[in-house]
């Protein structure tokens, strides 16, 4: 829970002196340090961390060297060349990206995207603009790599390069979620998160980076899930699930199974489904619907990790730990690969996976085996939505479905940032939604869809020290719930993604006691008939069904 | 404080042109060869940068999606905000260069007690932005007139839309006051709402001010000064014929009106008013998003990173995974002839 009690954050975000309640810094951005206090920031990741990353990726030293470092200290232990590698970091990804080049020249300073972005309007800090955000960076790319700025220096926007600045980069470039808001608004889509991606991967080289993501991501590599879940504890607890399942509808789901060659699709999920809550219950949706449909699937446990946390820190892990998809489709023989709820898992399979580790030539286009549509959609990557699979069983009417199982939850549906800016999967979840529940409303408009707010913990933010930071971030997400629960009473917030599921919990725990969340395929799960079921009087999670709670 | 600056700076530029055109060889040198020099700059700078970014690499597809993405036939998608095709690209791209679409959804955000946070629409900075820009394409179109012989008859046809209103002698181009309007309008916007200003450069302030000074020098020429425009078309349109010639009867004002307009020029392609160039560019604008139809091709794509190979995983697990029921590729050893196994063997690959 967040250090700060409600009531004073709440006095705090309206009233306290910031940008947000109309203050005015007195000094200069460019003039104002970074100060890193406890529950400002991410704690560093460890060296065993960063020495396990470098070697399996051929010790290029794109984490940098290996240390331990204290952010609080002004001695970060940096190489001594520490600068020319963040010059030369700078150069090359500007050799590489368009976009980066792009963005770096074109910001006109508009401030369209000012008050955009979640953390700024729960912080009030100046530096969480997205413009200035970016400004950090490019005011030493117009240092070093502009004409205006070499010549004109402080009048053009350029600034050098100094461990004080390498400060704000760790602090602010950690205090961005890549959602993506602020690229929407911006009249030349000027995508912060892309400024924010290229900062990290700077930031790596020189050794800076967080445990919260390192850890993680070093587990991937090595178990195939970010929790480091072994294959036995793995296929463990998702037969723990399967038991619940046997409590709830009185059957045993005997289609569970792992690792199997020959089956017609892989389905791979973000490994938090398995194992923690409410994750888990959307787990237990996904098998229902698996057997309700009698589809022929399996889950590896080698590639048992959709989300990639390597996207977070540069685009060769990002690179390496997706590539196992793709792997293991190949190596068990599937036709396609399906793909379970999770935000930045989706932006990396949707945006970059085809691209990086494609061509995908020895799968099918997906095919559903139960209506026979295609989704042409996927036709070269693929890899299909869950909500895009289960949408389309729906509007066949291959579902035997009983809405009022989930008639004691009152619902609105969170678009996660990556489905909705970076793939434009909107309508789909909400398809199901309406096809399963009777009491759904909408959050308001500025706050839905491609629109959408930020959970406030994305990109590996979601760590425990930080969570002051988090529930602000969260605010706006946080504030547009607060307003359907009470305006309509809603008590669930659904969500296809797992990094919500975590930190929505969080959030609303703290601003909006009372509402829980969900997957939507947890909905689905309730609401399905199965065959030979006992009458159930209870939801995956035992809670008691509408009209059954006596 | 940088509005300061910036406003001194078009100012010595100003009174630079005014005092250096009166200098021998002055008007020679603000009248014809700076702007030729300026105009060069212009052009080979413009299309170097724009070269330079045309020619990097677009590694990945990752269009910013607006809408709803191409999905299930049934499925209504977004078109224009979330192209598939080409031509839904080119679609969102007109809206975006012709009628500034992402500026059109800005909102404003206001915190309240509670907190409560509101979004309000807020559409002036689109506006302005619009009229600035279009009163400025007029206007510089008007300009027309003075390069070219005869003037084509759209130069005629904008001149008389322009002032159908007929006021005054002569008579008053709507544009004018439009232009001066929306500049200042974006002047006051960028010195009053406290987080425009605090994000704002030198760099920011100082174009508003040389149109500011470009606007006032023209209008106070047409207006005021009623200036020899004969002869002011003389040098003009001398210019663009290789053939320039200066009379007499040219006054300071005018070099003051070209030297910003030169300066303008020469700066334009080292500044944020690239955006002009940059907009037709943004990957996250100007891409469809197809990603999974379509496959994308990363030039610099490293195929010497390969994911941690499932047979290593095997090897670290694998007597978990036998004991757990998992299938493995590769058995166990069995127990006792494991040690004998390890010297003889090309293992099963
Ligand atoms: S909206 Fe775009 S151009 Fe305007 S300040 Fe933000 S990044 Fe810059
Ligand atoms: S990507 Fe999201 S978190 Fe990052 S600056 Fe933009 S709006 Fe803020």
């Amino acid at each position: 829970m967040a250090n700060t009690k409600l009531e004073q954050m709440s006095d705090s975000v309206a009233k306290d002196p910031s940008m947000m309640t109309g203050a005015i810094p007195k000094k200069d951005w460019m003039d104002t340090p970074a100060i890193f206090k406890p529950g400002n920031y991410c704690y560093p990741a460890k060296q065993d961390m960063v020495e396990y990353l470098d070697k399996n990726l051929g010790s290029k030293g794109l984490f940098g060297e290996p240390r331990q470092w204290d952010v609080e200290s002004d001695d970060w232990k940096l190489p001594e060349n520490w600068k020319d590698i963040i010059i030369q970091g700078i150069k090359d990804r500007l050799d590489k990206f368009r976009s980066f080049k792009i963005f770096m020249d074109c910001c006109v300073r508009c401030g369209a995207c000012a008050d955009k972005c979640h953390f700024f309007l729960g912080t009030g800090d100046p530096k969480n603009m997205p413009v200035l955000r970016a400004e950090l960076l490019r005011s030493i790319y117009r240092n070093e790599f502009t004409k205006a700025g070499k010549i004109l220096g402080r009048l053009a926007g350029a600034r050098e390069m100094t461990f004080g600045v390498l400060k704000e980069w760790f602090m602010y470039f950690y205090q961005c979620t890549e959602c993506r808001r602020c690229s929407l608004f911006c009249p030349y889509g000027i995508d912060t998160a892309e400024i924010t991606m290229m900062a990290r991967e700077i930031l790596h080289l020189v050794g800076v980076g967080t445990n919260w993501i390192l850890e993680p991501a070093s587990n991937s590599n090595r178990t195939g899930n970010h929790l480091g879940l072994q294959p036995h504890t793995f296929k463990e607890n998702a037969e723990y699930l399967i038991d619940d399942i046997e409590e709830v509808t009185g059957l045993r789901l005997e289609s569970l199974n792992f690792n199997r060659k020959g089956a017609e699709v892989l389905f791979v999920i973000p490994s938090a489904d398995v194992f923690a809550e409410p994750g888990i219950y959307t787990f237990m949706g996904y098998l229902l619907l698996f057997d309700h449909i009698g589809l022929d699937y399996t889950i590896s446990t080698y590639a048992s990790e959709g989300g990639n946390f390597g996207s977070f820190t540069n685009n060769e892990l990002m690179k390496k730990l997706n590539g196992k998809m793709y792997a293991e489709a190949k190596r068990l023989g599937v036709k396609w690969i399906l793909g379970g709820e999770c935000g930045h898992m989706w932006r990396v399979l949707h945006q970059y996976m085809d691209t990086m580790n494609g061509p995908a030539d020895f799968l099918e286009v997906p095919k559903s085996p139960i209506t026979g549509t295609v989704f042409e959609n996927a036709a070269s990557t693929k890899m299909v939505h869950i909500s895009e699979f289960t949408a389309d069983l729906i509007k066949h009417g291959k579902l035997k479905i009983d809405k009022s199982r989930n008639d004691h939850r009152v619902l609105t549906f969170h678009d996660s940032c990556n489905p909705a800016r970076g793939m434009g999967l909107i309508d789909e979840p909400r398809e199901i939604i309406e096809a399963v529940c009777n009491n759904f409303h909408e959050m308001p408009e500025n706050t839905i869809r491609e629109q959408t707010f930020c959970c406030g913990s994305g990109t590996g933010l979601n760590t425990g020290e930080i969570m002051d930071l988090r529930m602000r971030g969260g605010l706006p997400r946080a504030n547009a719930v607060k307003h359907v629960h009470d305006k309509h009473g809603v008590n669930m917030l659904s969500c296809v993604c797992a990094i919500d599921r975590a930190t929505l919990l969080a959030l609303m725990e703290y601003w909006n006691p009372g509402v829980e969340v969900c997957g939507v395929s947890e909905l689905v799960g309730n609401a399905l008939i199965m065959d030979g079921e006992k009458e159930r009087d209870s939801g995956l999670r035992f809670e008691p069904l509408a009209g059954m709670e006596g | 404080m940088k509005v300061l600056q910036a406003l001194g700076i078009v100012l010595a530029l100003m009174l630079v042109a005014y005092v250096g055109a009166a200098l021998p060889g002055g008007r020679t040198l603000f009248g014809v060869v700076l702007p030729y020099l300026a105009f060069a700059i212009f052009i080979i700078f413009f299309i170097a940068k724009v070269m330079d970014w045309a020619k990097s690499p677009v590694p990945f597809r990752i269009p910013t999606t607006g809408g709803q993405a191409n999905s299930l036939p049934w499925i209504k998608q977004n078109k224009l905000d979330c192209p598939s095709t080409t031509l839904g690209v080119i679609g969102r791209m007109l809206l975006e260069v012709f009628l500034f679409r992402s500026l059109f959804r800005n909102t404003q955000a206001e915190v309240h007690e509670g907190p409560k946070l509101a979004y309000g629409s807020s559409k002036f900075l689109w506006l302005f932005g619009i009229l600035f820009h279009y009163s400025f394409l007029t206007v510089a179109l008007r300009h027309l007139r003075l390069f070219t012989d005869p003037i084509p008859a759209f130069v005629h046809a904008l001149e008389f839309g322009d002032g159908f209103m007929q006021v005054g002698a002569p008579v008053l181009y709507q544009t004018d006051l439009v232009f001066m309007a929306a500049v200042t309008f974006l002047l006051l916007r960028r010195l009053v709402l406290p987080n425009i200003r605090y994000i704002s450069l030198v760099a920011d302030y100082f174009p508003l001010f040389l149109l500011l000074g470009i606007g006032t020098t023209g209008i106070l020429m047409r207006y005021v000064l009623r200036v020899d425009v004969v002869s002011i078309k003389m040098l003009t349109h001398g210019l663009v014929t290789f053939n320039p010639f200066i009379a007499e009867s040219v006054t300071g004002i005018f070099f003051v009106h070209l030297f910003l307009i030169t300066v303008l020029l020469a700066y334009f392609p080292f500044s944020k008013l690239m955006h002009a160039g940059g907009v037709f560019l943004s990957p996250t604008r100007n891409m469809a998003n197809n990603s999974r139809m379509v496959r994308h091709i990363n030039p610099w794509n490293d195929p010497s990173i390969k994911p941690h190979s499932y047979a290593g995983y095997e090897d670290d697990f694998r007597e978990f995974m036998v004991e757990a029921g998992l299938p493995v590729d590769k058995e166990l050893p069995p127990k006792e002839e494991a040690p004998a196994a390890e010297g003889d063997a090309p293992a099963e690959s």
